[in-house]
Order: C-alpha cells, then sequence, then structure tokens
C-alpha cells in the first residue's frame, strides 16, 4: 500500500520551541490512524502540520502527491463566528470551494452533494436556519457534513468527539468508518481510549516524540502509556539549540 | 403639494441632480461594504480609514489648492498606505487589526490637521473635514461614478473568500490561499469609497453612508444577501430624503443625509423584525417545534 503520509524526521513547534519532536514514519493510504496522548504531547501541533497551517521547523511533510489545499481538517478550536448571517445550506457549501473557487457554480449535482450532506449527519429540514441557532452537537455536525463534501482523500479531525452527547458521537463515529471503507486516510486525535481500541485499527502514542506507532492493541498497553504520561511537558525558555539529527524510529 | 416638496428641486437644479446621482453612486459602493465592516467587526475600522486619508487629501491640497483631483489621489494614497501597513503589521505580528490601525490612523490624522492648518483657513478645514455634496463638478462626479462601478467589479470577484474568511477564516486558510489577498482588496474597496464619500460628506461623515445603512439592514434580515440589498436601499433612500431636508431647510447636505439615515436606524432598532426592541417586548407566542 503506497503512503498518503510521511514524515520525514519532522519537528514541529512554536518560537522555535518543538511540540513534536523528530517523528519519522509513514501513514498508508485508506489507513485510520487515532492519535493519542496526553494534554501537551502535540497531537494539535502535528495536526496542524500535516494541513500546511504550521510549517515545520525541520524535517519535512509529504502528502503522496496531494495539495495541502485538498486535505480536509476539522480543527479542535474553531474560529467559526456564529453570529454570521449565513444559512447551513450555504455554510455546509462552501466546503465544495476547491471545485467552485470565486465564481464557479453551484449546480444540480453540487446541490444533491449538499442535501446528501446533510441528510447524512441528520440535519435535513436545518438547510434555511442561521449557523448561530445551531447546538454545539447540531453544529459538529455541520462541520462533519462540510468535511464530508470536502471530499478529500486525507481527513484530519482534532478531538472530533468533545463536548458532545453520546448519540451525536456515535452517529458521527459511524461516518468516520464509512470513509474508512471508502479507503479515505483518516487521522483522528482522540482521548477517549476505549474508542480507539474498538475502532481505530491503527494508533500512534505521541508525547512530543512518538511513543509507539502501529496497531492499537500493541500500542495501548499499560508500558506505553506511562511512558507517555511521564513525558510531561518539557518546556524550558534556556533550551539550547537540538543537537540531534538521529531521526527516533517509531514503528 | 408634495411633487413641489419631493422632486422639483431636482427637476429645478443641476446641481440637486447632480449630488442625487452622486449619493446613489455612493449608496451602491459604500453600503455593501458597509455591511462586511459590520459582520467583521470593524465599524470602527471604516472611521479610522476615514481619518487616515486626511494626510493625503491635505497635501494634495497643500499642493494644489481646493483641486478635487489632487486631493484624491492624494487620499488614496494615504489610505491605502495605511490600510496596506495596519494589514501587514496585524498579520505578521501578534497586534490585533484594530490596535494596529488605532496608532497609524491616529498619527495619520494629527498629520492631516497640521497640514491643513499650516496653509489654508477655517473654511477650508471645513471643507475637508465635511465635505459639500452640493458642489459636485464633471470631474469629481465621474470620480465617484467610476469609484462604485470598481467596487461592485471588485466586491463580486472576492464575494465568496470574502464571506467564508468573515465566518469561518482557519477554513479558508486550509483551503485556499485567497483569504489575504481578498482581505488587503476589501481594505483597498473601503478606501476608494472613502475617498468618494469624503468629497460629498467629508472626512467626519463619509464612513456614515457605509456603518448607518448596514445597521439599519441587521434589524430587518438574519442572511447577507437580503442584508446588503437592505442597507442599499437604506442608503440611496436616507440620500435622497436626506437632500429634500437640506434643501426646503437650513440644514446642510452632509449632515442632513446622515441625520435621515440615523432617524431610520432608531426606527429600525424599535420596529425591526430582527431583535428590534418592540419585537423583544411583546414576543409572538412560541411555536410548537
Amino acid at each position: 500500500m503506497p503512503a498518503q503520509l510521511a514524515f520525514q524526521n519532522v519537528t514541529l513547534g512554536y518560537d522555535r520551541h518543538p511540540a513534536v519532536h523528530h517523528l519519522t514514519g509513514e501513514v498508508a493510504s485508506g489507513a485510520l490512524l487515532a492519535v493519542i496522548g496526553p494534554n501537551g504531547a502535540g497531537k494539535s501541533t502535528l495536526l496542524r502540520g500535516i494541513t500546511g497551517i504550521l510549517k515545520p521547523l525541520g524535517g519535512s511533510i509529504s502528502l503522496g502527491g496531494i495539495d495541502t489545499r485538498d486535505v480536509a481538517y476539522l480543527p479542535q478550536t474553531s474560529e467559526i463566528d456564529r453570529s454570521f448571517p449565513i444559512s447551513v445550506y450555504d455554510f455546509v457549501g462552501t466546503g465544495l470551494w476547491r471545485k467552485t473557487g470565486f465564481f464557479g457554480g453551484v449546480g444540480r449535482g453540487a446541490r444533491e452533494g449538499i442535501a446528501q450532506a446533510l441528510a447524512a449527519v441528520g440535519l435535513t429540514g436545518f438547510e434555511t436556519r442561521g449557523i448561530g441557532t445551531l447546538s454545539g452537537g447540531q453544529m459538529q455536525r455541520l462541520l462533519f457534513a462540510r468535511v464530508l463534501l470536502q471530499d478529500a482523500r486525507l481527513i484530519v479531525l482534532d478531538e472530533p468527539f468533545n463536548a458532545i452527547d453520546a448519540k451525536t458521537a456515535a452517529d458521527l463515529l459511524e461516518l468516520v468508518k464509512h470513509w474508512h471503507t471508502e479507503r479515505r486516510t483518516v487521522l483522528a486525535a482522540l482521548h477517549d481510549l476505549e474508542m480507539v481500541r474498538v475502532n481505530f485499527p491503527e494508533a500512534l502514542l505521541l508525547a512530543r516524540g512518538p511513543v509507539a506507532w502501529g496497531l492499537t492493541a500493541q500500542v495501548l498497553t499499560p508500558d506505553n502509556l506511562h511512558v507517555a504520561m511521564r513525558m510531561c511537558e518539557a518546556f524550558d525558555d534556556g533550551a539550547a539549540a537540538c543537537a540531534v539529527d538521529i531521526p527516533s524510529r517509531a514503528a | 403639494m408634495a411633487v413641489d416638496v419631493l422632486i422639483m428641486p431636482f427637476t429645478e437644479f443641476e446641481f440637486m441632480r447632480r449630488a442625487l446621482v452622486a449619493v446613489i453612486a455612493l449608496s451602491l459602493g459604500g453600503a455593501p461594504l458597509g455591511v462586511f465592516l459590520m459582520l467583521r467587526r470593524m465599524s470602527l475600522v471604516g472611521d479610522a480609514m476615514a481619518h487616515a486619508i486626511l494626510p493625503g487629501a491635505a497635501i494634495g491640497f497643500l499642493l494644489s489648492g481646493l483641486n478635487l483631483l489632487a486631493m484624491t489621489t492624494g487620499g488614496l494614497i494615504a489610505g491605502f498606505l495605511v490600510a496596506i501597513l495596519a494589514g501587514v503589521v496585524a498579520r505578521s505580528t501578534g497586534l490585533k487589526e484594530d490596535a494596529s490601525l488605532a496608532t497609524f490612523y491616529l498619527a495619520s490624522l494629527a498629520l492631516g490637521v497640521t497640514i491643513v492648518s499650516i496653509k489654508g483657513t477655517n473654511i477650508d478645514l471645513l471643507h475637508v473635514l465635511f465635505g459639500n455634496i452640493l458642489a459636485m463638478d464633471d470631474q469629481t462626479l465621474l470620480l465617484v461614478a467610476i469609484n462604485a462601478t470598481i467596487t461592485m467589479l471588485v466586491l463580486a470577484v472576492i464575494y465568496r473568500p470574502l464571506v467564508i474568511e468573515s465566518v469561518d477564516p482557519l477554513f479558508l486558510r486550509t483551503v485556499s490561499r485567497a483569504g489575504a489577498p481578498a482581505h488587503l482588496a476589501f481594505l483597498a474597496l473601503v478606501v476608494v469609497n472613502l475617498v468618494s464619500g469624503f468629497q460629498a460628506l467629508g472626512t467626519l461623515l463619509a464612513v456614515g453612508l457605509m456603518i448607518l445603512p448596514a445597521g439599519i439592514a441587521r434589524f430587518w434580515s438574519r442572511d447577507i444577501t437580503p442584508m446588503i440589498c437592505i442597507a442599499v436601499a437604506s442608503a440611496m433612500l436616507s440620500g435622497y430624503a436626506g437632500l429634500v431636508l437640506s434643501f426646503q431647510t437650513r440644514i446642510p447636505s452632509g449632515p442632513s443625509i446622515i441625520l435621515v439615515a440615523a432617524v431610520l436606524y432608531s426606527v429600525s432598532i424599535l420596529f425591526g423584525s430582527v431583535g428590534g426592541v418592540v419585537r423583544q417586548l411583546f414576543p409572538r407566542r412560541h411555536l410548537e417545534a
């Protein structure tokens, strides 16, 4: 299976301080990978690096030939202005940007796509409502509908099931598994280890550096989790420049 | 006779017809921009920009007297400089756009008033500060019309990225690189329209024909498309009624136009169908589902 995603000794961070340190490895095309680790482990940073929002401090990330703009990304904390006067229908429609661009028409096919995406997340009938009227769970469903419409080969979800009820989480998880059957590559940062064990074939345990990476059952061992928890967020203002040029190998 | 009051001024006097054309052009360009300024929480940015164009206009005035083309060119240059510098500073440093703009426009305003005071009289200063829509010559009118045309064309091009950037900037950044250019183009359009408004309403009130109609529209619609239409219509209505009011009374034209808009705004606050005071005080019975 060709790699959809390859990390070459990647270091990502802010103000020269690494949040993900010397990561090397590949994600096969069609993989369903859970990214887990304690708070501050670098999960969100890694995902931001994949989407191109954050440029690596070192190393490189290759996306198997697709443009960063063709990666569908669901951020953990969105910057969405919920008071903006836009309808659910139009908001989901922005997922078609890569196809329509500045001027492209939204034809019958596109309109059907929007209707199907809304139906898939259970928001049929909400088309004309303003996005400000949605509940937190409905908003998350809406964002999933937009990801659906982006029709991306590589989908990156940052803690997509946070602060939503069990029913919504279960519905949205079904969508994620459906994407897996469609051979799309999906990465999701998650905290619920039970959910990872049951639903995600592969896992990456991150604590700045990779602690373990591979089949979920082999990654989520008590020993590995213990190691990850202990690697606290080491932030040292006076840290010297990193001298390591041997990448830490994982998997 | 109603006809005498409402129509006669425009059939009888050419300067009134010119003023009406100018105000319609200003409404078409300015009001949609005002809606975006409001929705992007940049209402006061428009105000700041209006002040920022002053030194440019003042330098134009200094070089060639009350020549509108020179003042406009100067205003455009100053406005673009401040808008682009403020935008670049905000985007490349952690400083928020409003703080960045505030520093630039305050310096700019002080410089502008200084320049006008050095050479001009108080009358000149008054003209610069309040404009005169009743004295539009051919050249100025053409300029205002061209600016309105450019505004509508450019806005049509950047409309989608502008909307997406307003509602979900992070999403636009992940799917497109159009965000920053669209934002800068938008700021440039604001400057162009302020310079237009500057001839008619002066530096202090130019932004009024952008922001007040946008505020009015907010009380009548929940969707951005009708909101823009309502804003344009209420800007035109304010312009027309303001001119009539100014003609029949002794109120100067610029303040007259803005006062009419303010009255419309007050009515909207009270009776608007979206969040109006009366609607809140006497809510209709809640629905079944």
